[in-house]
């Protein structure tokens, strides 16, 4: 159990790694959403893991699961909620103002070969089959 | 507070090793006359309003009265006593406010306080109509309250503290006249370097602390050996000294001073020759007994003085601007004490003491002087001036006083120090050689006559002439009130030394020796010495050098010589260049770079300490996993591994990454943790909205856009990441451990009143925890509110208005089904989210969760019919219920006050109303109904802030609940023709009421 649960959070956290390194705001969110899940079952896993031994007192029962770990998780489930609307706010007023999704900030949003790196979106080579956002222009 | 009784004792034993009949008096006098001018600096800024007069006696009284408290104290001091005050502020950091005098200590406040008052009453007469005479005296004050913390503190970090706060207002003072381009530049050049030095004295004051064991300045005054012994010393005489000479202009920071000169002159005859120069000179003689002696301090502050006296009174005899000349002046005599005081024999810091008094006195009335000569001729260049004698006889007899004073001529009291200071020159060898430094001091007391003779010479004396700026004449009796009580204090010390302050300069010397010393009794004549025989050539050099002065300075123009404020500029401007250069390469936006950079340094951090140390094994016995937990696990793999490969289908993402909150939930469920379950489901459905909501306004599709070689890194950072993360969650996982959770099994029930441990947790023993939590959640929706609200104009609003959908709608957008379902559905929902914040504290439940059902409850009828038609229906505002959530909650907290507990105590009992069978009532019940509000008003507002925007768009809002009604529709008559039934609900579709 604690090896599948650990290659949950280990591949949750990778997903997630990877996401927040993409360019775009909505795949940084979702990014951060995964890490949320991985680091939220890493904290829960710190108080070790536990079956049928839920943290409800019960006259005569003497093993517990550890209730700490689970009471800061809760809240930590609650806030990452506040702290992902809040991004998506930004998310969506940053793409309303500046007609772009993309999370490095830039003098000009129209000079996009700034990263030797970076293929410019609107003349992607590789890939025509996909749908060019220009309806969301308005 | 009373003193504590070690500390006394301390003190009582080290003064009584050097046998001086010592008692330490505490008295609170002490931290009330640190206080008042800081609260004198509270009124002039009012009482302008009424009258210049009125502002000058604000600011007066307060300077008035600490100096009549400290007379109060004087006679204790005087008596060789220690006066201390001590409040405790954080005695942990070892940072008290603790306050001292001892005759060092009167010394300085004694100046402070008076010269003080006599610049408050020059400035009256001095400033002009138009000048901010209120902004004047409060930043006056300020300095004032900030010059006597540094005199009266006894924690050096306290000191520092004024030191930097003295820096600070003496920027706004020499910025005073802020329209003038020298104010500002002087002001930013000795902001730069005093602040500077500051932060260099906070370092050496530090290392001065952890060598001494202690901050309080009467403690380390006891601990020279240990101080001494410290592997530290050099950086930490370095950084002290470094504060210290930036402070007092000492070469080669002595430019800033002349700079500083474009402030009004009763700031510079305050700040520039009694008060904030004087303050590097006052930490070397509080410091004089733990360093004096040593070679280091004698080799740094002995040259450095030598150096500083020679410069500054070589400039001072060529500058033709009469500030100028007596800036440098100024920080030629700050270097002779400076010397003074490296010299680092007890009668050196005597004469150093000595010469401190004596050119506070003449040196502020000189800059009077010179003030009230700029105010009457409108001119401070000595090229347009001379012959003021006919004009203005009493400013010119107190100007030639106190030159001939500054000169070191006998009968002046300035002849006494520089006598006694020539004497301690003879007897001192520098690297061996018995003669550089008396043939220095006479040179440097040549100069020294020379600018003071042409003070007088080429400003006073000479033919009346007719081209003054302005017409010269003596100013009102106020203005010259000052300068010549000044010039009578020169006077009567220079005519009858040892009575007029004999004792008082014993006693200031025992403090700064911490010696009891019997220096001789102060003489005008010691007969005929080598010393007076050094005078001698210094006057008459000085006099020879006047006669010569045009060809000298002519000389001395064909010179090239370097410009310090050019040199400061340009150093300024390279510094502000070069760090431009650093951030702007370090900071280039491009955020998923310094992402990348963070994720693998912090994978290659963790790499190095697991490498870096042993490891055993885990011997924590494992859980045998069973068929449905590799069910699960394989749904979650496979379900992250879609979200990575098919991220850029972003409605797809969506459903899968619900697909793993929900397994994720299930997790929760199998391991023991309902709680966290229940919370993850009814997060992981608001969260979804909220995202398929704002997808509606994003691109749908993620352009691929990285090249291969950097998708390639990104998967190996990531990989890493998860390898690393893995490994840890595995082997925190596989070892045993101690938790402080017994505690809490334990007293939830008998002390929290509760079986839900989780609850207990949240709403009991870390209430506060969570209380701040909710409020965390509150602001996240408010801001979400207000960010909302900012889009709805500028750019973006005229972009939402016009906006073209990219997707076709369903024509059905409200389907009957789901209306009529939901409206079952509510009361139901409802039902379930109070029974569940009612079990919450013995079962899973509570606060948040139920928040979160009853918020997607109501979410669930926006859906079905809309939000305008769901939120006409609503008469909260989602702002109150946050509000009121954070409100009831605090109060619940508050309530244990009253009842003598500490915040958030938690107090509960069983009632038994007869239908119902016995319950429990716990104050937690109240703040989980905080939680429970909070949550639900959080979750609201940020739907509705998006809803809002959706709806800026044109999107219609619904007359009817729902878009086909069938009750409201006419049956249809066939024999009318009509094919087709009116339907009422889109009835409005075509004219849509837009709201905005």
């Amino acid at each position: 159990m604690e090896a599948l649960l650990a290659i949950v959070i280990g591949l949750q956290t990778a997903g997630g790694v990877y996401l927040i390194l993409r360019r775009r705001t909505f795949s940084v969110i979702v990014g951060t959403a995964l890490l949320t899940y991985a680091v939220n079952l890493f904290l829960f896993a710190s108080g070790r893991l536990a079956v049928d031994m839920p943290p409800i007192y019960t006259p005569g029962v003497t093993d517990y699961t550890d209730p700490l770990p689970q009471a800061l998780v809760l809240t930590a489930i609650v806030i990452s909620f506040g702290m992902t609307a809040v991004a998506v706010l930004v998310a969506l007023g940053a793409f309303l103002e500046s007609d772009i999704d993309h999370i490095d900030m830039r003098r000009d949003p129209n000079d996009l070969d700034l990263d030797p790196d970076e293929i410019p979106w609107e003349q992607d080579p590789r890939d025509p089959g996909l749908e060019t956002p220009k309806g969301d222009f308005g | 507070m009373l003193f504590p009784a070690k500390f006394l004792q301390i003190a009582e034993e080290r003064l009584g090793r050097w046998g001086i009949p010592v008692t330490v008096h505490t008295d609170a006098t002490l931290a009330l006359i640190a206080a008042l001018p800081f609260i004198g600096a509270l009124f002039p800024g009012l009482m302008i309003r009424v009258g210049r007069n009125a502002c000058a006696l604000s600011a007066g009284w307060a300077t008035l009265s600490a100096l009549i408290l400290l007379i109060t104290l004087a006679t204790e001091v005087w008596r060789g006593e220690t006066v201390v005050y001590q409040v405790e502020w954080m005695p942990m950091l070892g940072l008290n406010a603790n306050f001292r005098l001892d005759g060092l200590g009167l010394l300085f406040a004694s100046m402070i306080l008076g010269i003080g008052l006599l610049i408050i009453l020059y400035a009256r007469f001095y400033l002009s109509r138009e000048d901010p005479m209120g902004q004047f005296y409060t930043y006056l004050m300020l300095f004032q309250g900030a010059m006597l913390g540094i005199v009266l503190s006894d924690n050096i970090l306290m000191l520092v503290i004024f030191w930097e706060l003295t820096s600070l207002s003496s920027f706004l003072l020499i910025g005073y006249w802020k329209h003038t381009v020298p104010g500002r530049q002087g002001a930013r050049m000795a902001l730069a370097v005093t602040g500077g030095g500051g932060l260099a004295l906070i370092g050496g004051m530090l290392l001065l602390g952890q060598a001494a064991g202690s901050y309080d300045i009467s403690v380390i005054l006891t601990r020279r050996e240990e101080v001494l012994a410290s592997p530290y010393l050099v950086p930490m005489l370095v950084l002290i000294l470094l504060g210290a000479f930036t402070k007092s202009a000492q070469f080669p920071f002595h430019f800033w001073l002349p700079h500083a000169m474009a402030a009004p002159t009763p700031v510079s005859a305050y700040l520039h020759s009694a008060t904030m120069v004087k303050a590097g000179l006052f930490l070397m003689a509080r410091l004089w007994p733990i360093f004096a002696g040593t070679d280091i301090w004698f080799y740094l502050v002995a040259t450095t003085g030598l150096i500083t006296m020679l410069i500054g009174a070589k400039i001072a005899i060529f500058k033709d601007d009469i500030k100028a000349l007596l800036a440098y002046s100024t920080v030629s005599h700050l270097g002779l004490i400076t010397m003074l005081l490296g010299f680092g024999t007890a009668a050196a810091a005597t004469a150093a003491v000595f010469h401190i008094i004596n050119h506070t006195i003449f040196k502020a009335a000189l800059f009077m002087t010179a003030g009230i000569v700029d105010h009457e001729a409108h001119t401070r260049s000595i090229k347009r001036l001379g012959g003021l004698r006919q004009l203005m006889p009493i400013t010119a007899t107190l100007a030639i006083i106190t030159s001939l004073s500054m000169a070191g001529i006998p009968l002046f009291n300035g002849f006494l120090s520089k006598e006694l200071m020539l004497e301690e020159a003879v007897h001192t060898s520098w690297l061996g050689n018995p003669w550089i430094v008396p043939l220095l001091a006479t040179f440097g007391g040549l100069f020294s006559a020379a600018y003071s003779f042409r003070y007088i010479v080429h400003v006073f004396l000479g033919p009346v002439r007719n081209d003054y700026p302005g017409h010269p004449h003596d100013p009102p009796f106020g203005m010259w009130a000052a300068p010549a009580l000044l010039a009578v204090m020169a006077l009567v010390i220079g005519i009858v030394p040892q009575a007029a302050v004999g004792g008082f300069l014993n006693v200031v010397s025992d403090a700064v020796t911490q010696e009891h010393l019997h220096p001789h009794k102060l003489k005008i004549w010691h007969g005929f010495t080598l010393a007076l025989g050094m005078s001698i050539v210094a006057t008459l050099g000085g006099a020879l050098v006047l006669y010569f002065h045009a060809p000298l300075l002519r000389m001395w123009d064909a010179t090239p010589k370097p410009d310090a404020k050019a040199i400061f500029d340009a150093t300024v401007t390279g510094l502000h260049r070069a760090s431009g250069l650093i951030s702007n390469s370090m900071h280039n936006g491009r955020l998923t770079q310094f992402l990348a950079i963070f994720g693998a340094s912090t994978v290659l951090l963790g790499l190095y300490a697991f490498f870096s140390s042993s490891h055993a094994p885990g011997m924590r016995e494992m859980i045998s996993p069973s068929v449905v937990d590799y069910i699960g696990t394989i749904l979650l793999i496979a379900s992250t591994m879609a979200i990575v490969t098919y991220h850029r289908s972003r409605l797809l993402v969506l459903v899968l990454i619900g697909i793993n909150g929900l397994i994720v939930s299930v997790i929760f469920v199998r391991l023991s943790a309902p709680d966290l379950a229940m919370t993850q489901v009814t997060v992981e459905v608001v969260t979804l909205i909220l995202l398929l909501l704002a997808l509606h306004f994003l691109p749908k599709h993620t352009p691929r856009e990285s090249s291969f070689s950097r998708r390639g890194r990104d998967g190996m950072i990531a990989g890493a990441a998860g390898i690393a993360i893995a490994a840890l969650a595995y082997a925190l996982m596989t070892r045993d451990f101690e938790t402080i959770s017994g505690y809490y099994l334990k007293h939830a029930k008998p002390d929290g009143g509760g079986t839900n441990v989780v609850n207990v947790i949240l709403v009991d023993f870390r209430g506060y925890d969570t209380f701040g939590e909710i409020i965390v959640l509150g602001i996240a929706a408010l801001l979400i509110f207000a960010l909302g609200e900012t889009l709805m104009d500028g750019k973006a609003s005229r972009k939402l208005a016009n906006w073209v959908h990219e997707m076709r709608y369903s024509k059905d957008r409200h389907p009957l089904m789901m209306v009529v379902a939901t409206r079952v559905m509510m009361p139901i929902s409802l039902m379930v989210g109070v029974y569940i914040f009612l079990r919450g504290h013995n079962d899973p439940g509570g606060g948040f969760i139920a928040g979160l059902v009853v918020a997607i409850a109501l979410l669930m009828q926006y859906m079905a019919s809309g939000f305008a038609w769901a939120s006409e229906r609503v008469r909260i505002p989602y702002h109150a219920f946050i509000g009121w959530g954070v409100l009831i909650a605090g109060i619940t907290g508050i309530g244990a006050w009253f009842n003598g507990f500490p915040f958030l105590t938690s107090d509960f009992g069983y009632v038994h109303w007869p239908p119902i069978e016995e319950f429990e009532l716990a104050t937690a019940m109240a703040f989980d109904l905080g939680v429970f509000l909070t949550v639900i008003g959080a979750v609201m507002l940020a739907i509705y802030t998006l809803s809002h925007i959706a709806r800026r768009t044109g999107e219609s809002v619904n007359v009817s609940p729902m878009d086909y009604d069938p009750s409201t529709v006419i049956p249809p008559y066939s024999d009318t023709g009509r094919t087709e039934p009116p339907i009422p609900g889109r009835a409005s579709r075509p004219t849509p009421k837009q709201e905005s």
